[in-house]
């Protein structure tokens, strides 16, 4: 929701960022505010994804120009790591596959690792096993899920859930969820959906990295944002959404090159 | 690749330190006459030293292995010293008569010779270059009629036994190295596990290569005679020298009916330095026979020093319904390579074998699974898994797999899954998006890929191991 004079939590500006000598983001542009839910959305190969990782701190990318704040401060000269102790949160497309790693293990040492660089206490695993039940049912996920292996064979749909898991564990002030809805089926999306929407509070903010309107339907933006080559070319609210849904993508980018023109 | 990585990767050895002290060695070189030596010196019987002379004639007729994926420059047998001793060694009655540096070398290794210190619980022999320089708990054992001692004491006190079972399951004629350390051995562990005995401790041997240019081939023998259980530790180190050093042993395991010996091996041998240069040559001759009924063998191993390793911990499934098991981890960093794997020979019937090999290459490294799975004719019902998984740390490092399976029983059931996985750049990031450091990160992704071997380890045994993987790989992340 859109609170007045609400914290930015977020602010980019003519972002340009490359791959292996490639720009990929070419002066992007958002703000992103407590309480709010946005939705970047676009064509493939528009840079969507790039954005997320670039904000996650990828070590692939390679920032060239603008700036990145985090609640006024520049993320810059910072590491993966050190994001994420300030409390900025990646759910990835394609989570990795750990072998042998114990799913509950790994979300153990995320969450004190995290609770310590906030001054707050750890958990130890009795501890951290009374915590955990009351997420894992918020995402109507099984206790046995925290003895598999860390993503390792599981479905895609199980993968997504485990994303949503860590952040439900990591409480972040800022959470980037990178098509979190693909590949997942209608029962699957509405489970995480509303672990979204139950997580996500006034001091907090979400980003829907998204290719589709279908995940919006559950989970409602406060404001979308088109992305082509690499910068945000038109921002509106969610009735841009439907728009796009029923007509493509192809108007905006027309409306944009005339614009240009 | 990034610096944390390396980081994990480039500890220094911290066993590399060269004990001084007065030592009793033969001139370089090896012909009958140094046999006849060495033999003479250790008082041997006239049947053993028959062994050694017909063990180096046929060695005299045989060539060095050229299949092992590995290379190195070639050995110079004569240049090498057979027989290096720790001098005035006399038999040792307490603790008191061995010589403070030797105490001192094991203390700094961690493995305590005195039988009050930490390492309770656990029978140590120590073997520091050719010779074993004590045993621990040996009375304490014999109260259960086990034989715990060094191969020397062995020959002296019951030749009957030596002489029934050397060269029993690794005859010198098998291959090259077990045929030299046949003419050459100088000392090693002995147990004998009497019937129905389960041995209320495990049992150890550490062996310590001290004189540069010295090779070290020592035997161990272990018989577990009917219904018995043993469960025994082997560790190793080196100084660190710029020359290599050569390690021929020869294990022989030997399980009757309803037996059960489980034999862990933690190798950390200096592995030579970033460019190479030095370190040990681990040729290892391994072998059990599941000889009686049910009786079963179960090799782990942790192979994370020597500059080249080769060896193949096996199992000859003999008995009816007996059991053969090869758990591995082995890590490879800077030029190490290792060629290593098992082979399992299924002879009885409904005998089954069980295969868990995870190699990690870092560095510029060379690693190799070569394993071998045979199901003879008559070995109806044989049942045999392997899984064979390699882990690629870094863009440099080179993992290979060879099994090799041949079934001659249509009842047999075989097995193999493989697979080849890279500590990289995408993995990394997924731990730290969560706020987890590049250190730990690896840490726990190794520990996970070695969690299904690690387990099978006794339980001090499974903390060094764990320790000696953070030290090996610390700094090669980043």
């Amino acid at each position: 929701m859109i609170i007045k004079n609400a914290e930015t939590i977020l602010s980019v500006h003519n972002l340009v960022a490359s791959i292996d000598g490639t720009q990929i983001l070419k002066g992007f542009d958002i703000t992103v505010k407590a309480g709010e839910i946005h939705a970047i959305m676009g064509p493939n190969g528009s840079g969507k994804s790039t954005f997320s990782k670039v904000l996650a701190g990828h070590p692939s990318y390679k920032v060239d120009g603008g700036t990145l704040e985090f609640k006024g401060q520049s993320l810059m000269d910072l590491e993966p790591d050190e994001r994420a102790k300030l409390g900025i949160f990646l759910g990835f497309q394609y989570p990795v596959e750990v072998p042998g790693v114990t799913n509950g293990s790994f979300l153990r040492l995320a969450y004190n690792t995290v609770q310590g660089a906030r001054g707050k206490d750890e958990l130890d695993p009795l501890e951290f096993d009374d915590f955990i039940q009351s997420k894992l049912s918020l995402l109507g996920m099984d206790a046995s899920f925290l003895e598999r292996s860390l993503n390792d064979g599981f479905s895609g749909g199980e993968k997504k859930r485990n994303e949503i898991l860590q952040m439900a564990i990591l409480e972040p002030t800022l959470a980037i969820l990178d098509e979190t809805d693909s590949g997942l089926d209608i029962d699957a999306l509405r489970v995480i959906a509303n672990g979204v929407n139950t997580l996500h509070g006034d001091s907090d903010a979400v980003v829907l990295v998204t290719h589709y309107q279908r995940l919006l339907n559950y989970i409602e933006p406060d404001f979308i944002h088109v992305v082509d080559g690499g910068r945000v070319i038109k921002t509106g609210d969610k009735s841009l959404a439907h728009e796009l849904e029923s007509r493509g993508y192809e108007w905006v980018l027309d409306e944009n090159r005339s614009k240009a023109a | 690749m990034s610096t944390a990585i390396d980081n994990i990767l480039n500890q220094p050895y911290k066993a590399g330190f060269h004990t001084e002290i007065e030592t009793d060695s033969m001139a370089r070189g090896l012909s009958e006459d140094v046999i006849r030596t060495i033999s003479s010196k250790k008082n041997e019987p006239d049947w053993l030293l028959e062994f050694r002379l017909n063990a180096y004639r046929h060695w005299l007729t045989m060539t060095e292995p050229k299949w092992p994926n590995v290379t190195y420059p070639k050995i110079d047998f004569q240049d090498i010293i057979y027989y290096s001793a720790p001098k005035s060694k006399t038999t040792k009655k307490s603790m008191d008569e061995v010589d403070p540096e030797l105490l001192k070398t094991f203390e700094k290794l961690g493995i305590p010779m005195n039988e009050r210190a930490a390492l309770a619980g656990v029978a140590v022999d120590v073997v520091f270059d050719s010779v074993s320089v004590t045993t621990t708990y040996k009375e304490k054992l014999a109260e259960y009629g086990i034989i715990f001692c060094s191969f020397s004491e062995a020959v002296r006190d019951h030749p009957d036994l030596i002489k029934k079972y050397l060269g029993s399951v690794v005859p010198y004629t098998d291959n090259f190295y077990s045929a030299l350390n046949s003419a050459v051995f100088t000392d090693g562990s002995f147990c004998y596990i009497p019937k129905g005995v389960k041995c209320p401790m495990d049992l150890s041997t550490y062996f310590r290569i001290n004189t540069q240019d010295s090779g070290q081939f020592e035997r161990t023998l272990i018989v577990a005679e009917e219904g018995s259980q043993v469960c025994y530790l082997e560790g190793c180190t080196a100084p660190q020298f710029d020359t290599n050093q050569l390690h021929a042993a020869v294990v022989e395991l030997i399980a009757l009916d309803d037996a059960d010996i489980k034999y862990s091996t933690v190798q950390n041998w200096y592995a030579g330095d970033e460019n190479g240069v030095g370190g040990i040559f681990n040729f290892v001759t391994k072998r059990g026979l599941c000889k009686g009924k049910n009786s079963k063998i179960s090799w782990t191993q942790v192979e994370t020093g020597s500059a080249v390793t080769w060896k193949y911990p096996s199992c000859v499934l003999l008995g009816d319904n007996s059991v053969g098991e090869f758990y591995s981890v082995a890590l490879t960093n800077h030029m190490q390579q290792a060629d290593t794997g098992t082979k399992m020979f299924h002879i009885g019937k409904n005998t089954r074998s069980r295969i868990i090999s995870k190699g990690i290459s870092a560095g510029k490294s060379n690693n190799s699974y070569r394993g071998l799975v045979k199901v003879s004719p008559k070995a109806d019902g044989a049942r045999n898994y392997s899984q064979c998984d390699s882990m690629l740390i870094g863009d440099l490092s080179c993992a290979n797999t060879f099994p090799y399976i041949e079934v001659a029983n249509k009842s047999a059931t075989v097995e193999h899954e493989a697979s080849t996985s890279k500590i990289g750049e995408e993995q990394l990031f997924y731990f730290l998006s969560r706020g987890i450091g590049s250190e730990e990160a690896v840490s726990m992704i190794i520990n996970g890929f070695v969690r299904d071997v690690f387990m099978h380890l006794p339980m001090e045994f499974a903390v060094e191991a764990t320790k000696l993987l953070g030290l090996k790989l610390e700094g090669s992340v980043g």
